[in-house]
């Protein structure tokens, strides 16, 4: 039979017993639902995981320090083990750095403790330089307020918990100013500051630089509620946060700066780690290799994004091991209804082949009708998953706000998840229709026109 | 013997079945010679293996031995795609209980044949009208077999079996179902198909008196055996 005549025929027959047809369709729909809802689950968590991390900038990113041999310290030292000399952590390695191929931007960590003035009283918080780049990070999404005018703008965006120290309605503070008061680095001797005057506690460290406390006002132009400048390179995390730029001409006094005394090379500032951002988390491992050949300590989380990667891949399979579940019931339903169709239509089949139908077309017209449910319950069974996820997302949104939480998309329907489901629904159709349709075209006419 | 080329010829064909351990030999060596544009009667008692005689020569079923040969070829050794070729090309069937698809209107139940014969879409409708027709059906071809008397559906059939344009027609008990006057309406629509240049007819019946009246000859059965092949009417 012609392609057409046989979907006509075999529509009719799925016409003639509607009810059963459509019920037989529903189940299959609600199994590629199950699956369809399971998997846009996993999509969505996996998607949501991984857009929380790549926010943090965790998994692109190549975290460099200066190479020091810590075990020596205090001992006999000892042979390094490479021959590789530890190179300084300064501005020309940050330049070497950033012209390695598939890196994006290499930018210095600046965090410093210290106090802030806002309203008249003290604080005290540790404040991290945002590079310009963390805008798009995402990090900032759904903050109150606005990204830093410009990369050398004097404005801040606080962290909401230490907002909230500074005042329980957060969104007040916004356009407020507050004083950042900080210990800034110079090297002896002394330029004498017109504003500041020379302060009594400033200690001149012998050969090293003074430290010479200073002030800057800061206009708040945000509030977030995410942790932007969390991250393993840090030691807290920062809760005030103003453009990279402005940290660095602070010259606020750091950590690595009593160690570059120590080193006696107070000459040249260097940094106490880099930020090395690759252009994906694919370009890390390679990145991290030729930074440690330059002499540097790197380090990167990739290891750890792996495993993530691998138990989001087994959590997929099980959703949609459960989904499939469904799937197999519905399975079984279509064999049923396609061997009680044969039952019902035993002298049709009988007629049909009286009249010239080979043993191929009756098995076709069977397959075809089993196809045809496949495909509709795949369909309708795609769009039920769909709004089975809408409806978690919904739920869970609901249940977030209660809880004060921002709102998250828990699921997700790709195209390919749409195509697939209807793919495997008609394909798991025509394997259930395989033995009816054998079966069917197996019939011996003439025992299917003997007497009703 | 009749002269002419042979539509049919049966070559000591047997059909037996085996039921547990007992054979049936519902067909046991039967050989029959059937000349083109001949119109046969197959009389017996039920159960003397005519009906499974019927469905040898209509390639529904195969011989335990023997042949059959139809159309030039031994449907005995012929594939069951040649076999469901055959049922297509060269016979048309038609049964005691009309067996029209309920849920096809009459058109619909006409083109049947012509779908599993893969004739063009445009040519089916003029095909459809004029076999219906020619059984004076003309006007019923959108109803469907139910709202038909009997007569009507055994026309319908018949006008089903003649679409293709076979050489052969079979019919089993095509009257059994039908009052006397319709049966015999029914023959005398066959008797006319026969005119037909070489159209041949095989028809299964037990109404002996109508048999004698229409067919050219009468074959007749008893336990499988053909106890006379009518050559000396």
């Amino acid at each position: 039979m012609k392609p057409r005549d046989l979907s006509d025929l075999a529509l009719r027959n799925l016409r003639e017993a509607i009810l059963r047809n459509s019920l037989t369709t529903l189940g299959i729909a609600v199994g590629v639902a199950s699956l369809v809802a399971m998997l846009s689950l996993g999509v969505g968590l996996q998607q949501l995981a991984a857009k929380r991390l790549s926010q943090s900038g965790l998994f692109d990113s190549v975290f460099v320090t200066p190479k020091m041999n810590l075990r020596g310290m205090g001992r006999e030292a000892t042979p390094a083990p490479s021959d590789k000399t530890p190179r300084l952590l300064d501005e020309d390695a940050r330049q070497e750095i950033s012209r390695l191929p598939n890196v994006v931007e290499v930018y210095p960590q600046v965090r410093f403790f210290t106090e802030v003035r806002y309203d008249g009283k003290p604080y005290a918080t540790m404040v991290a330089g945002m590079p310009e780049s963390s805008k798009a990070s995402g990090s900032f999404d759904g903050m109150q307020g606005s990204f830093f005018s410009s990369a050398s703008a004097n404005e801040t965006i606080l962290q909401s918990e230490f907002a909230k120290e500074l005042s329980p309605q957060t969104s007040t503070l916004i356009g407020k100013e507050l004083v950042l008061r900080y210990a800034e680095r110079q090297s002896l001797p002394p330029n004498v500051d017109s504003k500041a005057s020379t302060p009594p506690n400033t200690e001149s460290l012998p050969g090293g630089f003074s430290v010479v406390p200073k002030e800057m006002h800061l206009r708040i132009v945000g509030v977030v509620d995410t942790e932007p400048a969390s991250g393993f390179g840090g030691f807290g995390n920062g809760r005030l946060l103003i453009p990279l730029q402005v940290a660095l001409t602070l010259r606020a006094a750091q950590v690595n700066d009593l160690r570059d005394i120590v080193r006696g090379t107070s000459s040249v500032p260097t940094f106490a780690s880099l930020t090395v951002r690759a252009k994906g988390p694919a370009y890390v491992e390679a990145l991290e290799a030729s930074i440690k050949n330059m002499g540097f300590g790197a380090f990167s989380l990739l290891d750890a994004s792996k495993s993530l990667r691998i138990f989001f891949s087994v959590f997929d399979l099980l959703l949609g091991i459960f989904g499939s579940l469904a799937l197999a019931v519905a399975t079984l339903g279509i064999i049923n209804t396609l061997v009680m169709a044969i039952l019902e239509r035993r002298r049709e089949i009988g007629v049909l082949k009286a009249l010239g139908a080979a043993d191929s077309d009756v098995k076709q017209l069977f397959f075809v009708e089993a196809g045809v449910m496949g495909l509709f319950g795949g369909i309708f069974g795609a769009f039920l998953g769909w709004l089975i996820g809408r409806a978690l997302t919904f739920g869970t949104n609901l249940y977030l706000h209660r809880q004060n939480l921002p709102g998250v998309d828990i699921s997700s329907v790709p195209w390919w998840l749409v195509l697939g489901a209807i793919l495997f629904a008609v394909l798991v159709s025509l394997a259930a229709g395989l033995y009816p349709a054998s079966r069917a075209a197996r019939l011996n006419p003439v025992e299917a026109l003997r007497y009703e | 013997m009749s002269n002419g080329p042979s539509a049919i010829r049966l070559e000591h064909v047997s059909r037996h079945y085996t039921m547990g351990e007992a054979v049936i030999r519902a067909v046991d060596d039967v050989s029959l010679n059937l000349p083109s544009g001949e119109f046969l009667a197959l009389l017996g008692s039920s159960g003397s293996g005519k009906s499974t005689l019927l469905n040898l020569i209509a390639g529904l079923d195969r011989p335990t031995s023997g042949s059959v040969i139809a159309n030039n070829q031994d449907l005995s050794k012929v594939s069951s795609l040649e076999l469901a070729r055959y049922r297509r090309q060269t016979v048309g069937m038609v049964f005691q209980s009309f067996n029209l698809l309920p849920r096809m209107t009459l058109e619909e139940n006409v083109e049947l044949p012509l779908r599993l014969a893969e004739v063009d879409r445009g040519e089916r409708p003029a095909r459809v009208r004029e076999a219906l027709e020619r059984v004076g059906l003309g006007k019923r071809a959108t109803h469907r077999p139910s709202e038909l008397s009997g007569g009507e559906q055994q026309r319908a059939a018949i006008a089903r079996a003649l679409v293709n344009r076979p050489k052969i027609l079979l019919a089993d008990e095509p009257t059994g179902n039908l009052d006397s006057a319709t049966g015999e309406s029914i023959l005398a629509l066959l008797k006319e198909i026969q005119k037909n240049p070489g159209m041949t007819i095989v028809m299964v019946t037990h109404e002996r008196p109508l048999a004698e009246r229409f067919a050219d000859r009468l074959a007749i059965m008893g336990d499988g055996k053909l106890l006379s092949n009518g050559a000396g009417r």
